[in-house]
């Protein structure tokens, strides 16, 4: 079959198909009922739901032909190395993103706070125009016209946390490990090992995001420490999500028997991935919960 | 397997093809179709701004609707016609230019540019939303979106940080995939350094959307929160600051300008060496130029503050490196010279095209060298000297570059030569229009009228009169090019050979006119 390709030969080009301009659709949908959403039209929920489940849908049908293709053995060491390189990049433009995240995080507290504050204090020459005389350089802070707030001890939950997630980087090389010597027992154990860990750090997350809530006051309404600390351990705690959920599809094909101790590419992306989570984890505890 | 038999090498009837596309030529003609569309859409904003301003008095639109209607011609032309036209370029000729069978991933290539019509729709939308009685229209807060007007806009500012948000995605995965393709499908014996210099330019347009696109996500999903979920990133009451988005905005926003820029600046030298029948001058200098401007483009996004009340410090750095950026930018021009020093010259209409954008992107580059001094940005800053400056840079440079590109390559994409006579018209109407509309809108901000209202004083009167006299002609002038392609695309017109031009070189000029439906499934040969 022309199709099955070498390092010399065709390269694979599939058929046409009809999952991306479906997801395209899909999205479309979704924003379109985010919007009406936040703005406050109850309609919105219904693009909303029919663009999430066709999302879905897509997302297991494109990714279920990849699957097929790849046992059908179409892919070469050509097609390989392209996915390898648009994991590798799509991980880099994620990386731009927190990177732009913690960039807001150290704007606020190291030049707006400071450079608001300049304006108060007696011996400011701009006194007399300061909005709030009152307002002192301090972090956390819900700034001039916030209310106080209690902060998230780094000692507590999320030390645990980043005990977790370390963890779970050892148990899914761990896996790998065993895949690589053709042990698809370890291979399973350290898959399900590192979902539990996902999932584990993902409740003791919520139960923390609860505690801010309910009994510390700290929330997205206090100024710049509750939106910083919210967006930045928000996403990453919807990045978890989406690492555990990818984490269980790898965990199902190798039930059924998918990926060789060679030719385990989609295993190897979901670890990168894991390894990312893992990694913006570190600086989010050092960052924003201990500095 | 039927599902995986190699396709078929017939092009798959109705209009499954077009929305299931996975060939790279496919893709690549609905992104230049939908750019061009979105072209005459933002002209036909633009000629609106203009008919308003012909005369110092409200007769056209209402202040709001001039708000929405600049916001929406800058999103348009920016997101809807540049970066579609160059990225369906990009789609079209980089795999026959390395020698590859298709893109390196055919079916994401296909979500990115899907994406595109979704975003412009919901760009749009609040429009007709304002029609049965819902919000107050479309964003209103010019492309740049600032804080805190966009944290106070309408409902209509959601639709657009949303589609903001798809053609997002929309770019970075068409930037992967172009990355990608570059990195890995190249033909046997085809180096870095032997790829052609358009694709050096893609490669490089590809890694800055990669490095700056997220960031602006980011951004609009903090303007949402702010404006939705109590959140303070960018209002002073909460300890955030408003400057902090003109920020994150121009570390995208400024990237954003040789994202637009590059790629015309990559086909330039092609169509050049063609009609001066010579190789191109300087390609390592222009590939390096390409490499540095990229990083530079990174480093100087503040110098569009100055005016924001940023530290000196900050401003003098900022106008330095800006400066620098200069130095790269003349390689590229000194090497454009010397690759038609001395050549047999002929001047088809890409020729024309291609030696306008010199002249008007050199006008461009100068005065932004002016505008890049912190000490006299105060003065030129939000007048019309930088309106004036923006459209010399942005249509002067990749306008007229694209429209080169989009004359030089018509004959290899449809088999079917355009009319000369009208392409000619349309370079010197494009020509002479440009410059009777952008002209007075230098003199018009010298002379202090401020950029972004819909009325003024009536001294401003007849640089106005006349730039907006210039502007309906430059408006009506492009739609020869309209003409020239759909009769192309009818397959009306002579012949075009596989070479298409005398001096054409490159592996896209070795195949037919219009080349087959798939083309290097088998790697060609590279000396």
């Amino acid at each position: 079959m022309s199709a099955v390709t070498d390092e010399h030969g065709h390269y694979f080009v599939p058929e046409p198909s009809p999952y991306p301009v479906l997801l395209a659709g899909a999205l479309f949908l979704v924003g379109l009922g985010a919007a009406l959403l936040v703005n406050s039209f109850a309609l919105g929920w219904a693009p909303l739901a029919a663009g999430g489940g066709l999302t879905v849908y897509v997302l297991f049908g494109w990714f279920g032909r990849v699957v097929g293709e790849t046992r059908a053995g179409v892919y070469g060491l050509k097609e390989d190395r392209a996915f390898r390189w648009g994991m590798m990049w799509f991980i880099t433009s994620e990386v731009v993103f927190f990177a732009s995240l913690f960039g807001v995080l150290f704007y606020e507290r190291n030049i707006a706070i400071p450079w608001l504050a300049s304006f108060s204090g007696p011996h400011s020459p701009l006194s007399a125009y300061a909005p709030w005389p009152a307002f002192h350089v301090a972090w956390p802070s819900s700034g001039p016209a916030g209310k106080p707030f209690g902060i998230v001890s780094p000692w507590g939950i999320p030390a645990l946390n980043t005990l977790i997630l370390l963890s779970s980087g050892a148990t899914v090389t761990w896996a790998h490990a065993g895949l690589r010597a053709g042990n698809r027992t370890r291979l399973k154990l350290g898959l399900a090992l590192t979902i539990l860990l996902g999932v584990t750090f993902l409740a003791f997350q919520a139960r923390e995001f609860a505690h801010a809530y309910d009994e510390l006051g700290l929330t997205l309404h206090s100024g710049v420490y509750g939106a910083t600390f919210f967006i930045l351990t928000g996403f990453h705690g919807l990045h978890v999500t989406v690492g555990t959920i990818m984490l269980s599809a790898i965990l199902v094909r190798a039930f059924k028997g998918d990926f060789t101790p060679q030719d385990h590419f989609g295993f190897e992306a979901v670890s990168w991935y894991w390894h990312f989570v893992d990694v913006v984890w570190l600086l989010l505890f050092v960052f924003v919960y201990w500095l | 397997m039927s599902a995986i038999e190699h396709p078929a090498d017939a092009p798959p009837s109705g209009i499954t093809r077009w929305l299931y596309a996975t060939n790279h030529k496919d893709i690549g003609k609905m992104y230049l179709v939908f750019g061009i569309a979105m072209f005459l859409v933002g002209g036909l904003l633009a000629e609106l701004i203009r008919a308003e301003l012909l005369t110092p008095t409200m007769r056209v639109l209402s202040p709001e609707a001039y708000n929405q209607v600049i916001t929406v011609h800058g999103l348009v032309m920016v997101f809807g016609a540049l970066m579609p036209i160059t990225a369906g370029l990009a789609n079209y000729l980089i795999p026959m230019m390395i020698g590859a069978p298709d893109m390196a991933l055919p079916r994401l290539n296909n979500w990115g540019f899907w994406l595109l019509p979704p975003a412009a729709l919901l760009l749009v939308m609040p429009w007709g939303l304002k029609l049965i009685g819902i919000g107050n229209g479309t964003l209103d807060t010019g492309w740049t979106m600032y804080a805190p007007l966009s944290i106070q806009s309408g409902p209509g500012a959601d639709f657009a940080f949303i589609a903001v948000l798809l053609l997002g995605l929309s770019s970075t995965m068409a930037s992967i995939n172009i990355i990608v393709t570059i990195l890995n499908q190249r033909a046997p014996g085809m180096t870095m350094l032997k790829v052609p210099v358009f694709v050096w330019s893609w490669l490089i347009t590809a890694l800055l959307l990669v490095a700056v696109f997220p960031a602006l996500m980011a951004g609009v999903i903090m303007l949402i929160g702010d404006r939705h979920f109590g959140t303070h990133f960018f209002s002073a009451a909460g300890g955030g600051d408003p400057v902090l988005w003109e920020h994150i905005f121009w570390f995208f926003g400024h990237p954003e300008v040789y994202v637009l820029l590059l790629p015309s600046a990559g086909i330039l030298p092609h169509i050049l060496a063609t009609f001066a029948r010579k190789p191109i001058y300087g390609y390592k200098a222009q590939v390096y130029s390409f490499c540095v401007i990229g990083v530079l483009s990174i480093v100087v996004w503040a110098h569009h503050m100055f005016t924001s009340g940023m530290p000196p410090a900050a401003n003098i750095y900022f106008m330095l490196s800006t400066m620098a950026i200069s130095v790269p930018v003349a390689v590229l021009f000194f090497c454009w010279f010397g690759t038609v020093w001395r050549g047999a010259m002929t001047f088809e209409t890409p020729m024309l095209f291609a030696l306008g954008y010199i002249v008007l992107f050199g006008i461009g580059g100068l005065t932004g060298l002016v505008l890049s001094d912190a000490a006299a940005d105060q003065q030129y800053h939000n007048t019309y000297f930088l309106v004036a400056h923006f459209h010399y840079a942005l249509f002067g440079g990749p306008v007229m570059g694209v429209i080169a590109g989009i004359y030089y390559y018509l004959p290899k994409v449809t088999g079917r030569m355009y009319s000369e006579t009208l392409g000619r018209w349309h370079f010197w109407l494009t020509l002479i229009a440009f410059n009777v509309t952008f002209i007075p809108q230098f003199l018009a901000g010298i002379a202090g009228m401020p950029r972004r209202i819909p009325d003024y004083a009536l001294q401003f009167w007849h640089f106005n009169l006349v730039s907006s006299v210039g502007a309906f002609v430059l408006g009506a002038s492009q739609l020869l090019l309209v003409y020239n392609i759909v009769r192309a695309m009818r397959g009306d017109g002579e012949q075009a050979s596989g070479r298409v031009w005398e001096g054409a070189r490159g592996l896209e000029f070795t195949l037919p006119s219009p080349p087959p439906f798939h083309t290097f499934t088998t790697p060609p040969v590279i000396e």
